[in-house]
């Protein structure tokens, strides 16, 4: 996929708000989480401060351990943070109760995880359509609503098949059509490449990145992989618990693209 | 959600038959275990239950059950007799004697003689001959049909027939069932077969043959008391319990109705004999292996759906969703599994009806094993559950 050199800015950390004037979609205000108690407690962030722009694709870099996966998990509402402001959508999620927590994730959050965990005993359509299950639409709707993802992702047909029938890329591709077929408004994406060839991991990142051109949508990618980071508008790099720099992009140029269809 | 739930309990094969075989064989364990207690235990007091039209059993208060040979005086009948409210008493002598089969073979057999006057308390069923025809000369009437232990003829001699002076008959030759005109030997004296009857199996070994009282005290070895009970129709309008208590009151007999007599029986093989401690061993070992198989397999079939179930926690499902999934996913696999089980007991039931082996499935029997089999899912699932309560939904991306 050509990418148009995006103009680079560096911010300070936690970036401050986009230049390019687009809304915020999450801020983070020196957000804190340590694991444990005593001398075995770990500080996993040590006061995050981040603004995620909305219409845009973010990512977080950096060594393991320095804290990506607890960030994105306390602003996907999977985790509670210990200190600082969270607010996502203009949401303060520490305001939540669990139940209402639970809701707020499944009416707002997307995920892709990076081991898929696609159920193996349920169909591919079945898998798609737990989220829409989850809201109440019938298993019958959102079921249909799944193969017509699905289509659209290259996998037509496939939606009565086994997950594991199929290859790791439409497997994940699987999972990309569960985080979005009840079209939430933050995607949030652990590792999404890990497991795809650099062709395959580019055509997931396009698409996923055109599902981020909306100003009343965000998606934060947690990634390793240097092959993609020219995809982000945004990229925060964190060390030791901490964002130490974010990296502003002007928006791409290029069209929005979708997945090849056909097997991956 | 919970179709997705069923889906993915039968969806994992191996483990899903695991469970079902676990809880399957739990409940066949419980159920037949059970049902061949409850049969054997209906053997101890089935004579009392076959023995009609009467009202009353009245026997020595030391007496435990109702094979005990503690026998009476003679004077007991009149004595009971005495008592108001008694419309009429019989005596009934049971025992076990030893009878010679006409090619010399041994048999031991349970010996019932009823009053001769009334023929009350005489079998219940009859498949050949008249209860009348007790009154002839040595006439008895011996039980067949019986799954322990019939009385065999030799083939080679015809009803009523003897050997001939000098005639051996093989012992091991063919044999034939009892008929009409048979002759048999007890203690000594001749008895001919008049009659043929069928009566539930006993706890003791060997057919019963039925004769009159006074020809019964001709067979028994002699002895001072040899009345095993009394039997008492009360008269119409008196309460058997009150009756009771005037005889035991009037005469020192215990006195009981039939049901409470039966209970007596039972309670002192229930308290005295080993029988409840065995079969409770073997009731609690399908209870534990059910325990143990299903619901591991159910823990392992939980923990394997963790990282699904975490994912779907993440996706926004409360926890209160997935405890119903996998209870859910529980109740199912123990209906099943119980199905599978009482199936084959019933099977097995079927199978073992008018056989050696004593199997009665009371109605209770099914409950009682589909509670176990409850408590077991209850068990599996909540260990299960308190997996899937604790599970942090950020463990998903750890790769939980």
């Amino acid at each position: 996929m050509p990418d148009a050199t995006p103009s680079t800015q560096h911010a300070a950390p936690g970036g401050g708000p986009p230049p390019d004037g687009r809304p915020l979609a999450i801020r983070l205000r020196a957000v804190a989480k340590t694991f444990g108690k005593g001398e075995s407690a770990v500080r996993a962030l040590r006061g995050v401060d981040l603004d995620v722009p909305a219409g845009a694709l973010t990512m977080l870099v950096g060594p393991s351990g320095c804290g990506k996966t607890t960030l994105i998990s306390i602003l996907a509402g999977l985790l509670a943070r210990d200190a600082g402001e969270l607010a996502v959508f203009g949401q303060d999620l520490g305001a939540l109760r669990r139940d209402r927590l639970s809701a707020w994730r499944r009416d707002n959050v997307g995920f892709i995880f990076q081991q898929f965990n696609l159920v193996p005993q349920l169909t591919v359509a079945e898998n798609v359509s737990v989220p829409l299950v989850l809201k109440g639409e019938s298993v019958g709707a959102a079921v249909r609503k799944a193969h017509d993802i699905l289509a659209t992702l290259g996998l037509e047909g496939r939606g009565a098949s086994a997950p594991l029938k199929l290859s790791g890329g439409q497997q994940q591709r699987v999972a990309i059509a569960r985080a979005l077929i009840h079209e939430p408004r933050l995607l949030v994406c652990d590792e999404p490449t890990s497991a795809l060839d650099a062709e395959l991991g580019r055509r997931v990142m396009g698409f996923i990145r055109d599902r981020s051109r909306s100003p009343d949508r965000a998606v934060v990618v947690v990634t390793h992989d240097d092959r993609i980071f020219h995809l982000a508008d945004t990229i925060a790099h964190m060390d030791d618990g901490l964002v130490r720099s974010v990296e502003r992009r002007a928006p791409h140029i290029e069209p929005p693209q979708t997945a090849k269809q056909g097997s991956a | 959600m919970f179709r997705f739930a069923i889906k993915m309990l039968f969806g994992d094969n191996a483990k899903f038959y695991g469970i079902l075989l676990g809880l399957g064989f739990a409940s066949l364990l419980i159920a037949q275990q059970a049902s061949i207690f409850v049969g054997l235990m209906s053997r101890t007091f089935a004579f009392i239950g076959d023995v009609g039209h009467v009202d009353l059993w009245v026997f020595d208060p030391t007496q435990s059950y109702v094979d005990e040979p503690k026998p009476l005086r003679t004077t007991a009948l009149e004595r009971v007799r005495g008592v108001t409210g008694v419309a009429w008493a019989a005596p009934l002598y049971k025992g076990l004697l030893v009878a010679t089969l006409p090619d010399g073979k041994r048999q031991l057999c349970n010996v019932v003689g009823i009053d001769d006057d009334t023929l009350a308390a005489g079998p219940g069923t009859i498949v050949e001959g008249s209860v009348a025809d007790l009154r002839q000369p040595d006439a008895v009437m011996v039980q067949v049909g019986s799954s322990q232990q019939n009385m065999m003829f030799p083939a080679e001699l015809a009803p009523g027939a003897l050997p001939a002076p000098g005639q051996v008959i093989d012992p091991k030759g063919p044999k034939r069932p009892v008929q009409i005109g048979d002759i048999v030997e007890l203690n000594e004296r001749r008895a001919r077969v008049v009659g043929l009857v069928r009566c539930p199996e006993t706890f003791t070994p060997g057919p019963t043959i039925y004769t009159v009282y006074s020809r019964a005290l001709t067979y028994a070895p002699p002895a001072r008391r040899v009345m095993s009970a009394v039997l008492v129709k009360a008269n119409e309008g008196v309460d058997p319990a009150e009756l009771c208590e005037r005889i035991t009151e009037q005469t020192g007999y215990a006195a009981l109705q039939p049901w409470d007599y039966s209970m007596r029986t039972l309670g002192y093989w229930m308290r005295e004999t080993g029988i409840p401690i065995n079969f409770g061993i073997a009731i609690a070992l399908g209870f534990f292996v059910g325990v143990a198989i299903a619901g591991q397999m159910f823990y392992n079939f939980t923990l394997d759906n963790l990282r699904y179930f975490g994912a779907f926690k993440a996706m926004g499902a409360s926890s209160r969703l997935l405890l119903g999934m996998v209870a859910l996913q529980a109740l199912v696999a123990g209906v099943l599994g119980l199905g599978l089980g009482l199936g084959a007991v019933s099977a097995f039931g079927l199978n073992a009806a008018g056989g050696k082996l004593a199997f009665k499935m009371l109605w209770q029997i099914p409950f009682i094993a589909a509670g176990a089999v409850l408590v077991i899912c209850v068990l599996a699932s909540v260990i299960s559950m308190w997996k899937v309560v604790r599970l942090d939904p950020a463990d998903v991306f750890k790769g939980a």
